[in-house]
């Protein structure tokens, strides 16, 4: 009887951690949920084509967020044309020519401390060697400020998909005669392709929304300009002006810029992850 | 010497009887390997090889796992140089020079000796592409000339009857035989002088096999083809010489025909008559 | 046309001039490449010594000024340039550990969930869904955490808090009124939530290496699924789950656009978590643009190389532990 009594507490504490799991799952679920559902709730109601089309206002009047939206795009195609190429670069010293090298794995943790760095640190980096000497904000320090977090991300992307691909065939490769350049360009690369595209949208996905590194390099602008060498309009500092704002107009169109950016950064995501389940399942 | 105008190979003069022997065969023979030593980290894996391999005919290397066959396969393409902690010496003469020697040019060396691997490893590309691949790394060819060099590598390969429709189809999207064969292809497109096979057919069935082995048999009248295979058998049909070694040693070497009927030493026996395996 | 062809392929070799010149390219352009991959390799060990120096730089004048009194400092005023660091590095670490009081249980137990209990077509959906917290900006986490949460614990939990401790010697100082909504816990909240997917992600992979036949063994003992968990999974997983608990505390700490919104950006200590206060991504990301004078920007630099020095540590050690997880895998 005395292990029967013993085995019903197992059970039962069994059963309530199990329950308490359940329960952090549904907890976990539920607060996504919220989130979204007070996104679009909130959001929705801002949505329409002046929002596309018009400029910021002016507190207290209509108008839309064109240039934020703009100077987003803008600022985020020179992070990831800046950052890219040399993320792609330096991963694939450390997959191919490096692949031995004791230089490699304290890169690997180098560039692991980055990716996970607050990146108000990185805004105050570019703060310090960019807009310092410049004199002034400027969209360039905004994009290589973008850039510095693009970088982590698809250095370990790189590396990770350049490592799967199997020995057999650089030496098939090889055994043609064929340089390690050549090897790398057309025959690694191209098998690593998908996985490399997937760490790209992956990066994207990452700095679309990111407001401390643009709040000291990029700073962010009223009016329609698309001189790289002013503060540039975009999207996340514009949210943050807004909505600590006391104006209606200017709270409802921060709802309505969060909406735009969490559906951009949900459709990456799922982009990314399409694109890597087409390249394991083949 | 008209030994070497016939087909048939003529055994090798063996002097002194004994372990480390100089072995000697008609003709000059396209690459010799002298007194090879190859590490791995600090273990030793080969254990001083010498031996010819006769010009356009067909050398294996037969032994159970672990002798050491692929290894000393792969140090005449110096395949081992892509890894760390794996070192050769000695001497491997491919037209008297000695490709060993540090300052060998090793796509130089890869271009003449082609190697075809156990698993087939089409590039991700075309067909059309995986073929174009070795013949553009060293030549500038017409597009015209091109798609000739192509057909005529995959005929060679006898592969071009099956694939000759869709050329611009992936290479991964072809079957296992056909995949081995059109890894052969690549390979001969390149204009090597030698071709090394480590054990070609182990990942492929019976008839994709045999089509090989036939393709094997006319490939040698233009190259000189080294192949290792754990299946005897096979090196029975299609080899001429042939090499038994046992663990990182040349135990024999010999004309086919005699290794399997009348072999010299004893451990050859053993094993050919599957005493151990 | 074919004949001509095979006649060739059999006839002549490549001539050796042709192969001489690929050969020089071939060399050139492999020198490039690997110098190329290797300046770019090299600059990723650049950066992380740039950020350090210009922090060190940057922070120099105010370091100077105050010495080691920065860091006992409680007092953070503009007006008379006297700055202490402590107000934010203490918000920081209350947030934080907050964070990860809340956000450890529930993450073990989702990745527990999902690995022992979900049924198998369920699980990457809900994966999925605990992973796409962790790419929802946390600029929108904070004017959710503003208009949505904040009020809403103002008018429920936070009384409840209130109230239900009030008579707790101790907790009642913890949790003493008024329910501002915003503050230090909220702030704790929102960064549970935010570290949630990270701790889950890592815990995840590593519940999976745990060998099957190990766990069937304790199953046919007749254990309990919790204590399978406890006994053999969590053991077993123990270093890679301390790594991903790291690195979560590494995200937490440097959180800066959620925390800023709901903080309240008060410069001082308080007992009670329910009142606002500051942390040091939220000190920066308020006061950067808007400090005149050197010594006002270089407390705030110091202030980031404070949080840079914080983060670089615990990331240092998530890694290296996650790293002899990877060895103990014999990768």
């Amino acid at each position: 009887m005395k292990s029967m009594a013993l085995y019903g507490r197992r059970r039962r504490s069994s059963a309530i951690t199990m329950g308490l799991s359940v329960g952090a799952t549904a907890f976990g679920a539920f607060w996504l949920v919220v989130i979204l559902a007070t996104l679009l709730w909130n959001g929705v109601g801002g949505l329409s084509l002046s929002v596309f089309t018009s400029m910021t206002p002016p507190p207290g009047s209509a108008g839309g967020l064109a240039n934020a939206i703009v100077g987003s795009v803008i600022l985020t195609i020179m992070g990831v044309a800046i950052g890219t190429p040399v993320g792609i670069l330096a991963g694939t010293y450390m997959a191919e020519y490096g692949r031995y090298s004791p230089l490699t794995p304290v890169i690997r943790f180098v560039n692991d401390i980055l990716l996970s760095a607050p990146s108000i640190v990185v805004g105050l980096f570019i703060y310090e060697i960019v807009v310092v000497p410049m004199g002034h904000f400027s969209a360039w320090a905004g994009g290589i400020a973008l850039a510095m977090l693009v970088i982590p991300v698809v250095v370990r992307t790189t590396e990770d998909m350049l490592l799967l691909v199997p020995n057999t065939l650089r030496e098939a490769t090889a055994a043609l005669g064929a340089p390690r350049w050549r090897m790398i360009a057309s025959v690694a690369y191209r098998a690593a392709r998908s996985g490399i595209i997937t760490g790209v949208l992956l990066a994207i996905a990452r700095i679309t929304g990111e407001t401390a590194p643009l709040l000291f390099t990029a700073l962010s602008n009223q009016f329609w300009s698309l001189n790289p060498n002013a503060p540039m309009a975009n999207l996340p500092v514009t949210i943050f002006q807004f909505a600590l704002s006391p104006y209606a107009e200017w709270q409802q169109l921060a709802w309505t810029g969060a909406l735009i950016i969490t559906f951009a950064v949900l459709t990456l995501n799922v982009v990314a992850r399409f694109l890597s389940n087409i390249g394991t399942s083949k | 010497m008209t030994d070497a105008a016939l087909q048939v190979p003529v055994a090798p003069r063996v002097s002194p009887p004994t372990g480390n022997s100089k072995i000697e065969i008609p003709g000059t023979p396209k690459m010799e390997i002298k007194d090879l030593r190859f590490y791995y980290g600090d273990s030793l894996a080969l254990k001083g090889i010498s031996l010819p391999l006769a010009d356009r005919k067909v050398t294996a290397f037969i032994g159970p796992s672990g002798c050491g066959k692929s290894t000393l396969l792969r140090v005449l393409n110096r395949m081992y140089d892509l890894y760390p902690r794996q070192r050769a010496e000695g001497q491997v003469m491919l037209d008297g020079e000695n490709l060993l020697d540090p300052g060998q040019d090793l796509n130089l060396l890869r271009a003449k000796v082609g190697m075809v691997f156990q698993k087939p490893t089409p590039f991700p590309m075309t067909i059309f592409d995986n073929i174009a691949f070795g013949i553009q790394l060293y030549e500038r060819v017409s597009r015209g000339e091109l798609a000739d060099r192509v057909e005529a590598a995959l005929t060679k390969a006898a592969l071009w009857g099956e694939v000759k429709d869709k050329l611009g189809a992936n290479g991964l999207s072809l079957s296992g035989g056909q995949q081995q064969r059109l890894c052969i292809a690549r390979t001969i497109a390149a204009k090597p002088e030698v071709v090394l096979l480590d054990e070609p057919c182990s990942a492929l069935d019976p008839i994709s096999t045999s089509k090989i082995e036939e393709l094997i048999d006319e490939l040698k009248a233009e190259y000189t083809i080294v192949i290792v295979t754990h299946n005897m058998q096979q090196a029975a049909r299609v080899s001429d010489y042939t090499a038994f070694m046992y663990l990182g040693e040349l135990i024999e070497f010999d004309v086919t025909d005699k290794i399997f009927t009348a072999p010299g030493d004893r451990r050859t026996q053993d094993y050919i008559t599957g005493r151990f395996g | 046309m074919t004949e001509a062809a095979l006649q060739s392929m059999g006839g002549t070799r490549v001539g050796e001039a042709g192969r001489e010149n690929a050969l020089r390219r071939f060399t050139i352009g492999d020198a490039i490449f690997r110098n190329a991959t290797l300046i770019a390799a090299l600059g990723v060990l650049v950066l992380l010594g740039g950020v350090i120096l210009s922090l060190v730089i940057g922070s120099l004048p105010a370091l100077r000024t105050f010495g080691f009194g920065f860091l006992t400092n409680q007092s953070w005023n503009p007006v008379t340039e006297k700055f202490g660091a402590v107000p934010a590095i203490y918000g920081t670490i209350v947030t934080s550990v907050i964070a990860m009081v809340i956000g450890i249980p529930v993450s073990l137990g989702i990745a527990i969930f999902l690995t022992e209990l979900c049924p198998h077509a369920l699980r990457r959906p809900i994966g999925t869904a605990i992973e796409l917290l962790a790419g929802i900006p946390s600029i929108i986490y904070g004017i959710w955490g503003l208009f949505v949460f904040a009020p809403f614990l103002q008018a429920t939990i936070q009384p409840w808090l209130i109230a239900a401790f009030a008579d707790v010697p101790g907790f009642n100082l913890l949790f003493a009124g008024p329910p501002y909504g915003i503050g230090v816990f909220t702030a704790g909240l929102i960064l549970a939530i935010m570290v949630l997917p990270f701790i889950t992600a890592v815990s995840r992979d590593v519940f999976v290496t745990v060998p099957p036949v190990v766990k069937e063994a304790a199953y046919g003992l007749g254990c309990t699924t919790w204590e399978v968990v406890r006994k053999v999974v969590l053991p077993y997983t123990r270093v890679g789950v301390i790594g991903g608990v790291m690195l979560g505390l590494g995200r937490a700490l440097g959180e800066t656009m959620a925390v800023t919104f709901v903080i309240g950006n008060a410069h001082r200590i308080a007992p009670s978590l329910l009142a606002p206060g500051t942390t040091i991504s939220a000190t920066i990301a308020n006061e950067f643009n808007e400090a005149s004078g050197d010594l006002y920007t270089s407390s705030l630099i110091s202030l980031g190389l404070i949080l840079f020095v914080i983060t670089f540590f615990v990331l240092a050690a998530a890694r290296l532990m996650l790293m002899r997880l990877e060895k103990k895998a014999g990768k």
